[in-house]
């Protein structure tokens, strides 16, 4: 029995990874959409698009495996949550079509008409995309009705002042990313303008985490006791603290010229923390205030079967991905759209 | 009861689901197939540096990019909406299908992924020998994604491997008989072929538009047309061969599909009819109307002209399956099987009287064909998930039991959303696609990502520059 416990952590934590791998990977993929109103050159557009056209499609796969993977290590948990923010996760999906497809039809469309509708379906398709995850993390967040093995709310439980506020923070916070992404692989007076954005979008994204940090606590006596109680908070303290440093280094190197690389790195770690501190908050609750991972779980040989794949398969994963990333590395020619 | 427009939660999920999928399933089944092309045409270039190879290579790459960004996004829909509309069926099978949906992801989407972005943007980045390993990865990727999701929907059809737990979930018991399961050998193989062929077919049909439209000399048109003309004249024989051993499979594991698909309402005891048309009518339980040859389908079911079929007469009502749907859906596949085999068989008479590129009439009837493979295989679909009702794990779980708590106006809501959303966008792709093969392969074919104007790309010689440069004036031979 002792093995299928470990199981289940194993399975939260390679679930947590791969959903963190998404939120910043498709993260800055979605920010550019949302830099895009603010980019109203055609040449600007085509060289922010092309900066990510050869990765969007891996990026999103993190969302399947992030689906995939709860549907497989914690059927329950997935079959109680994706009732409860039904409206929020079609249109999420519906938006993804949109944008996804801009990348492909915005190079075959020849009037401008319909070139800027497809710049239009990139934006609103990347704009409620990433708003529609953060209101479904607040949805999350704050509970979800559950009677037996299934969600009893109503279809507009998911809709509240807190999960609004989640999803404003998301998309400040991969606006953000974009703009580092884009400082990092533009040059030029286009680099200098997305820097400026970047240190906008930075603060926002700050006032986001924090005003979601200090909500979070009084959605439920769990998440407090988790943060305040002795001795966990030893261990919770660091990570506030350590996102003050972080946003501190931040602020600073979004002011130096030399920079390029540094401001998404330290986005990154950011990122991080924040997922760390979601972590904490949510342990080790599957569906809060609800479900633990232990009574959402599927049976040891379900998760011992895939865990022996994904072991060995996602190193691998992340070898040819990197691989990727790395034949598209550094600054992108204006000049030169890719062949 | 609660109701959207007259239809009940179940209904619309069921309609929905539906939807999405089948627009889903166009996507992939072109792609498997275009995947594979691609893969052959660029080590075919590489080998015989024959440019009209590479042409090909160009031209195919911009419409597969295109359908494979649809089938991407057409697909993560699915991915969420075990979820979201059949959630019971997700907690309660999740423990047997959910880990082969999970290894799908891992082993295939991935890949696929990981690697299109240097098979389409990365040949000068990564130099030829690499960019053919990505372009056979994606291929290969597109092929272990089919073989996953057709393990689950065939463990749907035949399931095996698994116990009843206490809690009602379907526990996993022994993983090789789940995954290889009674029917998955011969769906695998059927749909694989039928993904090959609606390829061939949509490749013959534009080749045949340019042969029509005077292309007659246009090597990259002759080669496509001729590369389709055989993958016609070869496998259409073979899918009707696995499709016939697909069926004798499903009358041994789910015979009531069997019976709708035959409209064998009736027993019969010395030789059932192969019926031609009909009209099935479930009421009353009798096929209307009806066509058909005497002890035909006995003789082709059980390989003896007398052999007792049984019809679903034995079958309880509430144990059948939609007959009409099943019926229809049936005979539109394999008639369209039969007329792919016609195609082929023409091909092949006139290429060995040297015409293959003078016969209009072939090429008008190879041109009629094109889109018909995307027909067959929906309703191949159709066939068989419908044949499966009532049931969605077959004889272990019910579709009416499966669905999520959701109203009927939630779901009836996503509904609309989903088919004025998807025709849409993929009705503009579509209208993308056409106008990508409305042109010829021309020498110096574009790739994908390139502007209209003057390429300014350092390096490259002026010839290569002109060559590049996609406008039709370079003469043939440089």
């Amino acid at each position: 029995m002792f093995y299928s416990i470990d199981l289940t952590i194993a399975w939260a934590l390679l679930l947590a990874f791969s959903v963190f791998v998404y939120v910043v990977l498709d993260g800055f993929d979605l920010g550019i959409g949302i830099l895009y109103p603010f980019f109203r050159e055609k040449s600007d557009r085509d060289i922010m698009m092309n900066s990510v056209a050869p990765v969007w499609d891996g990026n999103e796969t993190w969302l399947v495996l992030g689906g995939g993977g709860l549907f497989a290590a914690f059927p329950m948990a997935y079959a109680i949550i994706m009732p409860a923010v039904y409206p929020p996760i079609i249109a999420m999906l519906l938006a993804l079509i949109f944008r996804g497809v801009a990348f492909e039809y915005r190079w075959r469309a020849n009037s401008r008409l319909s070139k800027r509708a497809w710049d239009a379906a990139f934006i609103g398709g990347s704009v409620t995309a990433a708003l529609a995850q953060g209101i479904i993390l607040g949805a999350f967040l704050q509970g979800i009705e559950v009677e037996g093995r299934a969600y009893a709310g109503g279809w507009w439980d998911w809709l509240t002042p807190f999960s609004i506020l989640c999803g404003v923070a998301v998309v400040a916070g991969y606006a953000f990313l974009g703009a580092c992404w884009l400082n990092m692989k533009l040059e030029g007076e286009i680099q200098h303008r997305v820097r400026i954005m970047a240190r906008g979008f930075f603060v926002a994204t700050i006032i986001g985490i924090a005003a979601v940090s200090l909500a979070t606590p009084f959605l439920g006596a769990g998440y407090a006791a988790r943060w305040f109680d002795w001795p966990q908070i030893a261990l919770t303290a660091p990570v506030p603290i350590l996102i003050a440093g972080i946003a501190l280094l931040l602020f600073r190197t979004l002011f130096h010229p030399e920079r390029d690389r540094l401001p998404f790195i330290l986005g990154l770690v950011l990122f991080a923390l924040c997922f760390l501190g979601l972590g904490i908050s949510i342990w080790p609750l599957a569906v809060p205030q609800e479900i633990t991972l232990w009574e959402a779980a599927a049976p040891a040989k379900s998760q011992l079967f895939m865990f022996v794949g994904a072991i060995v398969l996602v190193p691998i994963i992340l070898g040819y991905t990197a691989y990727a990333y790395w034949v598209f590395r550094g600054k992108l020619d204006p000049e030169k759209g890719y062949h | 009861m609660d109701t959207f427009l007259g239809f009940d939660a179940v209904m619309l999920a069921r309609m929905q689901f539906g939807f999405t999928v089948a627009f889903h399933f166009i996507f992939p089944a072109v792609s498997i197939g275009l995947a594979s092309f691609l893969a052959v045409l660029n080590g075919l270039f590489l080998w015989t540096k024959d440019e009209a190879y590479l042409r090909l290579f160009k031209y195919w790459l911009k419409i597969f990019a295109i359908t494979f960004a649809m089938g991407v996004v057409s697909g993560i829909t699915m991915s969420y909406q075990f979820g979201t509309n059949w959630s019971v069926f997700s907690d309660i099978a999740g423990p047997v299908i959910g880990p082969l949906m999970a290894y799908e992801v891992l082993t295939a989407f991935f890949l696929e992924a990981g690697f299109l972005g240097i098979m389409i943007f990365g040949r000068d980045k990564v130099g030829p020998g690499l960019h053919m390993f990505a372009c056979l990865m994606v291929a290969v990727g597109t092929a272990i994604s089919a073989t996953w999701i057709l393990s689950v929907n065939s463990w749907m059809q035949t399931p095996q491997g698994f116990a009843v737990a206490e809690n009602g979930q379907f526990v996993p018991e022994d993983w090789w008989a789940i995954i290889f399961n009674p029917s998955f050998p011969y769906r695998l193989a059927h749909t694989l072929t039928a993904a090959y062929l609606t390829t061939a077919f949509i490749v013959g049909g534009v080749g045949a538009w340019h042969l029509l439209r005077g292309q007659r000399e246009n090597p990259g048109v002759r080669t496509m047309f001729s590369m389709a003309m055989w993958m016609a004249a070869i496998v259409a024989p073979v899918q009707i061969f696995l499709g016939d051993a697909h069926g004798l499979n499903t009358l041994e594991h789910q015979p009531a599909k069997v019976m709708a698909m035959e409209g064998h309402f009736e027993s019969h005891p010395d030789g059932a009819p192969l019926y031609l048309f009909g009209i099935p009518d479930q009421e009353a339980q009798e096929l209307k109307y009806a066509v058909g040859i005497p002890k035909l389908s006995s003789l082709i079911l059980k390989h003896h002209l007398d052999a007792p079929l049984d019809g679903l007469d034995t079958i309880p009502r509430d144990e059948q399956p939609p007959v009409a749907v099943v019926f229809w859906s049936f005979r539109v596949m394999v008639g369209i099987g039969f007329a792919m085999l016609g195609i082929g068989m023409w091909s092949l008479w006139a290429r060995f009287r040297k015409r293959l590129f003078e016969a209009p009439w072939l090429h008008r009837a190879a041109l009629v064909m094109g889109p018909s493979g995307l027909v067959a295989v929906i309703a191949g679909w159709i066939t068989t998930e419908v044949g499966r009702q009532p049931y969605v794990v077959y004889g272990a779980l019910r579709t009416a039991e499966a669905h999520s708590p959701l109203g009927a106006s939630a779901v009836g809501a996503s509904l609309i959303a989903f088919v004025v959303i998807y025709f849409v966008i993929f009705g503009a792709g579509v209208a993308y696609i056409l106008k990508l093969m409305h042109h010829a392969p021309a020498l110096g074919e574009r790739g994908v990502r390139v502007e209209p104007g003057p390429i300014r790309t350092a390096g490259v010689t002026p010839q290569n520059q002109m060559r590049e440069s996609g406008h039709d004036i370079a003469p043939e031979t440089p």
